[in-house]
């Protein structure tokens, strides 16, 4: 009846909380559950990605384990959310990434990094390789700017075109027309409710991560990083502008805008992934999916390591080592770009998308347009 | 580390809400406190695991209540599904304090919302616990464990001394080995028996066997015995427990809110002879909810059969347990193992005299039978489209009425009419006060938390031996 033993067990799960609703007011899932009485595969993989995996409800909980009943809804959805990632992932070949992420992530970053470092020691000039480059245009003696546009316009090309495909099959599984995303109410209520984390917090206290305790700083954590990436995204973007339009080469002074976003995001992306990963190392094993440890701490890895490589830069780009760390940060910031369909980035998207879809139902439901 | 040779002001035996009301208030009040709860740390609370709002009085709307609750509205609410086996004066007195209540237990933590998804006639009387009856206990442990109340997991009291209605001590088994706790004033908050199959024999005879306990396997009434034995006054019907109906697929203990079946109304429900044994329809739901339980009892074996097609399969709150279903009658009689042709004279009966009427589940409707002992007084349909269900009933005891009977300080009386010098009561060891029969949504924590905090205040000001 379900493709899997984990959604067999996420319908189990969902028939036993439909028949109680205690937890309806901690966040999004058990609301969106309540408007369902049989739950196909499509519906485990919505509600499992609206999961924001707090933990609250597992806390709260009378039947979560040792009950008999056995009831342990984070760890669950959080399993389910980790399989619907590889279902959906594009072209399907690279399913496999996500059975060992940890280590295929880790792959691809070394092997993208000794590229990059054989690259420039094959290609560019030693004299240039080694010694402090300064002033406009210093990086592009190392590498040509136009290769490295080429090079990581098409990673970001590609990273965006699998995702898609992703999206797509994300949006048919669970069964919701396309015409959804083209609603602006819904739109902006997901992206309030995904920049805000409103459901990381345990219905009003915090999230339950250790224990029964709500002591749990994951959302401030998961600020650190998700803006200090957009702020990174934000510094890449007004540089880009500042080269096309303006005519102005990098590396920019410190006081410059791209500069000043771009280390305000990489304080973040060193901060944010720490707390996460600190938090992760502390949580309750209990709710704790361990197949998937490897992804999760794979991505924080890897984010942290973007950050630590470009900031590193930032400080040491007019000694000789300047060569070499643009080798290693690009080669780093290329496997995280080229690597984000087949990892942990991609809960940010399918999460969005179902905060969309919640958005949406539970205007419906409000309007008395869907009943369960 | 607990130090078990100190002389404490206060024991509180227990766990749940009435326990952690009674704990936080002595400790607020200067005293301290030692908690002992018979269970481990996640079975903690008892039956406060199971419960998920609580009834309190209020003069306006609020945040998450949708209108006021008078005291009188209250008041008249109790009288009824009591039947006025209340003591009116405790029964009022409770009631005007349960309206400081909704402030103060959110003062410990306790968190509300809105009444849930499926009870919305109680989103004006009662308030719902964010995240259900463990979330507020999860908020009444911390907040104890921060006043340094000392609490004690898998710690059974076994036997206590007590002289003249005056609590001296109070043996503890843990583990293999045992601990004298004294204290000046003690808080009894144990529950009833309703887990113990063989008390509950006394009063119900073999049947009793077959009844499946909806909350914790320990409330086996062993304080409550000792404190009767004691010299402690009684009160409530000692044969008396609530008794509603649910899955017979249940597990023996502690299968909670998930297994209740709401749907008697929309079937048939017949024995294990197949033959239908009480207006099904007699009316709404939530007024003949507790009845089902002692019907079900009361026929062969314990075991009841809730019949029903296809049109009312989504006209209640959906269980934990998917129905039985089959394409037919006899089909449905084979897998419940039933006598098929039995089944299916009882049902073509029924259909057979269904008059016509306009269904309508929210109300009383004109739906019924004509000419059928037992009638079926509304909402009676034939039962004709396939696939059929059946969910198999079994009585499910929520709680007892027996308990020690107290005054307006939630102090114990005993049998000669004195009140105890320094021992306390609150919760369900004592619910039988104000609630002699019957039940309405929520009151239980409501006792629980009103008499919880004045056990606490008094045994703190009166911590005597």
């Amino acid at each position: 009846m379900h493709a899997t033993d984990t959604l067999a067990e996420a319908d189990r799960l969902m028939t036993v909380c439909n028949s109680c609703r205690y937890c309806e007011g901690l966040c999004a899932v058990f609301p969106a559950m309540e408007m369902r009485r049989d739950f196909a595969d499509g519906d485990l993989n919505y509600l499992a990605n609206l999961c924001h995996s707090c933990g609250a409800c597992y806390s709260d909980c009378q039947f979560s384990p040792p009950h008999e009943f056995n009831v342990n809804v984070p760890l669950v959805l959080g399993q389910a959310r980790a399989e619907s990632y590889a279902q959906y992932a594009w072209p399907r070949a690279f399913a496999g990434m996500f059975a060992r992420n940890g280590l295929a992530i880790t792959l691809v970053a070394v092997l993208s990094v000794t590229v990059f470092l054989a690259g420039f020691i094959a290609w560019s000039d030693p004299s240039v390789l080694y010694t402090a480059q300064t002033g406009p245009g210093a990086f592009y003696r190392v590498m040509p700017h136009n290769t490295m546009v080429l090079i990581f316009g098409g990673a970001f090309l590609y990273a965006i075109v699998a995702m898609s495909m992703g999206v797509r099959m994300f949006w048919k599984d669970i069964g919701e027309p396309a015409s959804t995303l083209t609603e602006g109410a819904s739109i902006w209520q997901a992206m309030k409710d995904a920049s805000t984390l409103r459901y990381l917090d345990g219905g009003g206290v915090g999230c339950m991560n250790e224990d029964e305790r709500p002591n749990d700083n994951r959302r401030m954590y998961h600020h650190f990083t998700f803006y200090g990436f957009m702020l990174c995204f934000a510094a890449t973007s007004t540089a880009t502008l500042y080269h096309y339009l303006l005519g102005m080469e990098a590396p920019y002074p410190w006081y410059d805008l791209p500069v000043v976003l771009g280390t305000l995001g990489g304080i973040g992306l060193l901060i944010g992934p720490v707390g996460l990963l600190a938090a992760k190392f502390r949580r309750d094993p209990a709710v704790m999916d361990k197949q998937r440890y490897g992804m999760d701490v794979a991505f924080l890895a890897m984010l942290f390591l973007t950050s630590l490589t470009g900031l590193l830069l930032l400080v040491l780009r007019a000694t000789p080592a300047m060569g070499i760390l643009l080798a290693v940060h690009l080669g780093v910031v290329f496997g995280l770009f080229i690597t984000m369909p087949y990892g942990k980035f991609v809960h940010g998207i399918y999460r969005f998308l179902a905060l969309v879809r919640y958005a949406k139902e539970k205007r419906m439901m409000e309007a008395g347009e869907l009943t369960a | 580390m607990v130090d078990l040779t100190q002389r404490y002001d206060v024991l509180v035996v227990g766990g749940g809400n009435a326990a952690l009301c009674a704990a936080i208030a002595a400790r607020r009040a200067g005293a301290t406190v030692l908690v002992v709860e018979a269970a481990t740390k996640f079975y903690r609370g008892g039956n406060t695991r199971h419960t998920r709002n609580m009834r309190c009085a209020h003069d306006a709307a609020t945040d998450t209540l949708s209108g006021p609750y008078y005291e009188d509205e209250f008041f008249d609410d109790l009288l009824r599904v009591t039947g006025g086996e209340t003591n009116e004066a405790l029964a009022k007195m409770m009631i005007h304090e349960s309206k400081e209540m909704l402030t103060w237990i959110a003062e410990q933590g306790v968190r509300f919302q809105p009444s849930l998804g499926g009870t919305l006639s109680l989103g004006r009387t009662n308030s719902f616990f964010l995240g259900g009856g463990r979330a507020m206990l999860n908020a009444l442990y911390l907040t104890a464990e921060k006043l340094g109340v000392d609490v004690l997991y898998e710690a059974e009291v076994v036997s206590m001394e007590i002289e003249n209605g005056m609590f001296l001590s109070a043996r503890v088994k843990r583990g293999d080995g045992h601990a004298d706790v004294r204290a000046g004033a003690l808080v009894t908050a144990a529950g009833g028996f309703e887990a113990n199959k063989e008390w509950l024999e006394e009063s119900w005879g073999p049947a009793a066997r077959n009844f499946l306990i909806r909350g914790t396997p320990h409330n086996r009434g062993t304080i409550l015995k000792m404190l009767l034995e004691a010299g402690v006054d009684k009160i409530g019907d000692p044969t008396q427990c609530h008794a509603v109906a649910i899955d017979a697929r249940a597990p023996q203990y502690d299968g909670g809110i998930i297994t209740r079946l709401d749907c008697v109304v929309f079937g048939i429900v017949v024995n294990k002879h197949c033959e239908r044994f009480y207006d099904e329809g007699e009316d709404v739901w939530p007024k003949r909810y507790a009845i089902w339980g002692r019907l079900v009892a009361a026929q062969p074996d314990q075991i009841g059969y809730i019949i029903f097609d296809a049109r009312s399969l989504e006209l209640f709150m959906p269980s934990c347990f998917p129905p039985i279903k089959a394409e037919t009658i006899g089909e449905l009689a084979q897998k419940l193992e039933l006598d098929v042709a039995a089944l299916e004279k009882t049902v073509s009966e029924f259909n057979a005299h269904v008059v016509p009427g306009t269904f309508d589940h929210t109300q009383l409707d004109d739906c019924r039978t004509e000419g059928l002992t037992p009638p079926k007084s509304h909402w009676a349909r034939r039962i004709e489209q396939a696939p059929f269900y059946a969910y198999p009933v079994r009585p499910g005891i929520t709680f007892t009425y027996l308990g020690v009977r107290v005054n307006h300080e939630s102090r114990m009386m005993m049998a000669d009419g004195k009140g105890s010098a320094n021992m306390f009561a609150a919760g369900e060891i004592m619910a039988g006060n104000v609630l002699g029969r019957g039940y309405a949504a929520g009151i239980g924590m409501t006792i629980g938390s009103v008499f919880g905090r004045i056990a606490g205040r008094e045994a703190a000001a009166n911590a005597r031996n």
